[in-house]
């Protein structure tokens, strides 16, 4: 939140980067333009964006510490694969796949308002270890259900993220993650982050705040698992283990805390890591998390971070002219 | 005229320490207030209590007539209470702009989802409050220092950020918690003058904190004097100079200088 | 009644291994203020290194113990020395995230070299005795005659000796105390080298209770110890004893009612209920934050 301000970004060149990346992911589809590995990649990169971002908003512009998101990402998969195979597979994917997505979302965020009321007596250190309470919860919780499957997992879900979806509920994330960054709930979310007394003695509902920034990045990391579920087509509770969410913490910490494109840089460099370190086998797992340990001994708020592109910013957060005499 | 804030017999316990006791004051509108005494009288304790930070073990506090005893410091500056802190607790990490844009805030009123999804009502408060928060700015003299992260500023300029991110609440009562801590005498005038402004300008009412006397002598309409935890004295800074209580506890010592 | 009586011996046993572990999380939470998740990872590492041992030279108990714990310890001084340090004055979370990577580091490696559970080849022949309807084996008694005498020795050395009055000094005082002449670094290295060698003589008898190892151990086991450490009240020794002995009977108890299958999610259910009412655990006091 530092220097970037003083230089507008051309009016409509964003959006018109955005009409043309939605319309290439729709060509793509629509002519099997690439072949299906690439296709795979590029939803998982889709995915990791939204992770990334949705995460970010805790434990970077709130300056907490949760490693319960692959949870959330748990919750969504599983609700959502519930719709769309059990409770609504006669529907058109076309209205009953995202109607699952949201689902799968809107459990999530209900599951992120109850931990969030947690974080109200707690910071820091036992916030870490709630989340990480939560994320067992879930994971055990889930194996003992033989509905969705137990610990065998959850088969037979149908493929519906296209790359078109994936494209749009990034998108989708961005754009509110943004929007919300930058208005009076966004600035209390930082407050907190920045001092929580002061926040409060100046009129900042920090326990909206906190509920606020839950609630939205649980609810996104419920979309997120809801997409992925209908990537793998078949889940199982071991996905969504303390690997899944470190994963996440990579990207949030390599990219930059508290900055969309270093959410952005941190999901695209990792996504592309992950797929050239693949051959290495769980040699990959050795290396990602020894990444982590660095960038906090280096560089512990990443490479954006706290510093956004000007692209990102709101229009409205550049002084006119006639404010700087 | 009855008064903006009522401190009734408020008492406070920390575990076996009782940081206040049996405490009552009342500010009176328009008035600028001193609360002076030596080092652990629990003047900031007061003011913690005043703001919300701390729920009294016993007594209320009245702002305008109403109890905010208990309420969150949050809410209690929605009401119109703004204050500084002793060891300014500024956001670091931000704009001087956002500093104050935050205290800002608490006069828009839209919800998160309307945020979210860019209503415009949401823009629209967003708009008036840039424009509030470059005024408020213009006026403090930090006009030009909107872009500079708030912990680079130099400490006189922290201080009056620190105020000004108080007064962007629009209260109607502002606690100064020492402000002139870490000032020399030059510089001590020099914000005698500007609370004299920040007065006359904003027509704010003022309890402060402080330990230089010649500046609550002169700037306070009242002064209430505490020592353990207690009223030791009120009245006018004459009335206070002359008490034998005052003196014995605090001034006599020290010839009514730090 | 037997059954119980039986099932509690059992309670005992475990809760003493975990006890042994959550003692290395709570004396570094007390010196640091810092959650070490790489302490479970740490004890898993150590029953590969009994394996090891084992493996090259078959040397009688008290010696495999012994070495392994000595080894161990250097392994915990050295992951302080290399990922610790360099944080010690960045934020707290920076500390948090590194400690979690470097237990994935561990975990991660151990699984690349050893895809597969090994089993433990027998360190010691046990005795077992029936006395009364029980059966009580030597190797039980063992256990927990190590694992008390350790505790013993551990609160000797917090309570009598020069190091454990300044890793007490440390924990009221982090500001002070390396004013006073202190060598906070030595202090900590100390710390970081008793928790690590009861990691490791934990890492031991549990590969000797249960002989089969496997690298996902740190998280199976090593979590539920720091569990027991938070229940107890994270930073307050006698807590994480507490904690654990609890946690040993929580679970085994569990079982006897619930399919096994419940036991993880009984034991987390557990610790967020606990955190919710005692937010700072059983024994633990709140931090308190000055304005």
């Amino acid at each position: 939140m530092t220097r970037w301000l003083q230089h507008p970004p051309p009016r409509g060149v964003l959006l018109a980067l955005l009409a043309a990346g939605l319309a290439a992911c729709f060509a793509i589809e629509q002519f099997g333009l690439v072949d299906d590995y690439v296709r795979f990649v590029l939803i998982t990169f889709g995915i990791n964006i939204i992770l990334c971002v949705s995460l970010n908003l805790v434990n970077g512009w709130m300056g907490e510490f949760s490693v319960g998101h692959a949870g959330f990402m748990a919750l969504g998969a599983y609700l959502s694969a519930c719709v769309s195979v059990k409770w609504l597979s006669w529907g058109d994917p076309l209205w009953m796949f995202p109607l699952a997505v949201i689902g799968g979302g809107l459990m999530a965020g209900a599951v992120g308002f109850l931990l969030g009321l947690l974080s109200f007596k707690t910071r820091g250190d036992y916030l870490a270890i709630i989340t990480l309470a939560f994320l067992m919860i879930v994971k055990s919780g889930i194996e003992n259900i033989p509905y969705v499957g137990g610990p065998r997992g959850f088969l037979g879900i149908d493929n519906h993220t296209t790359l078109l979806w994936t494209a749009v509920w990034t998108v989708l994330t961005l754009w509110t993650i943004r929007n919300l960054v930058y208005s009076r709930f966004g600035r209390g979310i930082v407050a907190v982050r920045e001092d929580e007394i002061a926040a409060n003695a100046m009129g900042v509902d920090t326990r909206k705040a906190k509920l606020t920034a839950f609630v939205v990045s649980s609810f996104f990391g419920g979309v997120a698992g809801a997409l992925f579920a209908h990537q793998l087509q078949f889940i199982n509770p071991s996905v969504f283990d303390i690997v899944k969410s470190t994963e996440i913490l990579v990207m949030v910490y390599l990219g930059g805390v508290g900055s969309l494109a270093g959410s952005i840089l941190g999901a695209t460099a990792f996504t592309f890591l992950s797929q050239a370190l693949q051959p290495l086998g769980t040699w990959r797992m050795v290396i990602l998390p020894l990444i982590l340990v660095l960038l906090m001994i280096f560089r512990p708020r990443g490479i954006m971070g706290m510093r956004e592109f000007s692209w990102f910013v709101p229009q409205r957060e550049f002084p006119k002219k006639e404010d700087k005499k | 005229m009855k008064p903006l804030l009522e401190v009734r017999g408020v008492t406070m316990r920390f575990g076996g320490l009782v940081a206040l006791s049996d405490l009552s004051f009342d500010v009176t509108p328009g008035h600028a207030h001193g609360i002076i005494g030596p080092n652990g009288a629990g003047k900031t304790t007061a003011f913690n209590v005043i703001t919300g930070i701390y729920a009294p073990t016993q007594g209320d506090v009245l702002f305008r007539g109403e109890s905010v005893t208990g309420c969150r410091p949050s809410t209690i500056a929605h009401r119109g209470i703004a204050r500084t802190f002793q060891n300014i607790r500024l956001f670091r990490d931000l704009t001087v702009f956002d500093n104050v844009r935050i205290a800002c805030d608490a006069h828009a009123r839209y919800s998160w989802p309307g945020a979210m999804i860019q209503l415009p009502s949401a823009r629209q408060a967003e708009k008036e409050t840039i424009g509030r928060c470059t005024d408020l700015l213009e006026k403090f003299g930090l006009g030009n220092e909107i872009h500079e992260r708030a912990g680079d500023l130099p400490y006189g300029s922290q201080r009056r950020l620190e105020i000004a991110r108080a007064m962007a609440l629009q209260p109607s009562l502002l606690l100064l918690d020492e402000p002139a801590a870490g000032m020399n005498s030059a510089e001590t005038l020099n914000l005698v003058e500007f609370l004299g402004w920040l007065r006359d300008h904003f027509s704010v009412t003022m309890l402060l904190i402080e330990h230089h006397m010649q500046l609550v002598m002169t700037f306070c309409d009242r002064i209430t004097v505490l020592d353990f935890g207690k009223t030791i004295a009120e009245g006018t800074a004459d009335e206070v100079r002359k008490n034998p209580e005052v003196i014995e506890a605090y001034l006599g010592q020290e010839d009514g200088h730090e | 009644m037997d059954y119980f009586a039986q099932q509690a011996i059992n309670a005992i046993q475990l809760g003493s291994i975990y006890a042994l572990i959550a003692l290395g999380y709570s004396m570094v939470y007390g010196v640091l203020v810092m959650i070490n998740f790489a302490h479970g990872d740490v004890f898993m590492v150590s029953s590969f290194f009994c394996f090891l041992l084992l493996l090259v030279l078959p040397v009688p108990f008290i010696a495999a113990l012994l070495i392994v714990m000595l080894a161990t310890a250097i392994l915990g001084v050295c992951i302080e020395r290399l990922a610790y340090r360099p944080l010690r004055n960045a934020p707290r979370v920076s500390a948090i995230i590194t400690a979690l990577g470097c237990g994935l580091v561990i975990q991660n490696t151990t699984l690349s070299i050893s895809p597969y559970s090994q089993r433990m080849p027998e360190l010691f022949t046990p005795v077992t005795w029936n006395f009364a309807g029980l059966t009580i084996s030597s190797l039980q008694i063992l256990i927990v005659g190590i694992s008390v005498g350790l505790m013993l020795a551990l609160d000797f050395f917090i309570r009598k000796t020069r190091y454990g009055m300044a890793m007490r000094a440390i924990a009221q005082d982090r500001v002070t105390v390396p004013l006073m002449g202190v060598p906070v670094n030595q202090v900590i290295a100390v710390t970081f080298a008793l928790g690590a060698a009861l990691g490791g003589a934990a890492g031991v008898l549990y590969a000797s209770a249960y002989p089969v190892i496997s690298a996902t151990m740190g998280v199976l086991v090593g979590w539920k110890a720091f569990v027991a450490a938070v229940i107890g009240g994270i930073g307050n020794v006698r807590g994480a004893v507490l904690g654990a002995y609890l946690l040993g009977a929580v679970e085994v108890f569990t079982v006897t009612v619930l399919p096994s299958t419940y036991r993880d999610l009984v034991v987390y259910t557990l610790l967020l209920v606990i955190l919710i009412f005692k937010p700072y655990g059983l024994l633990g006091r709140p931090a308190v934050q000055k304005v």
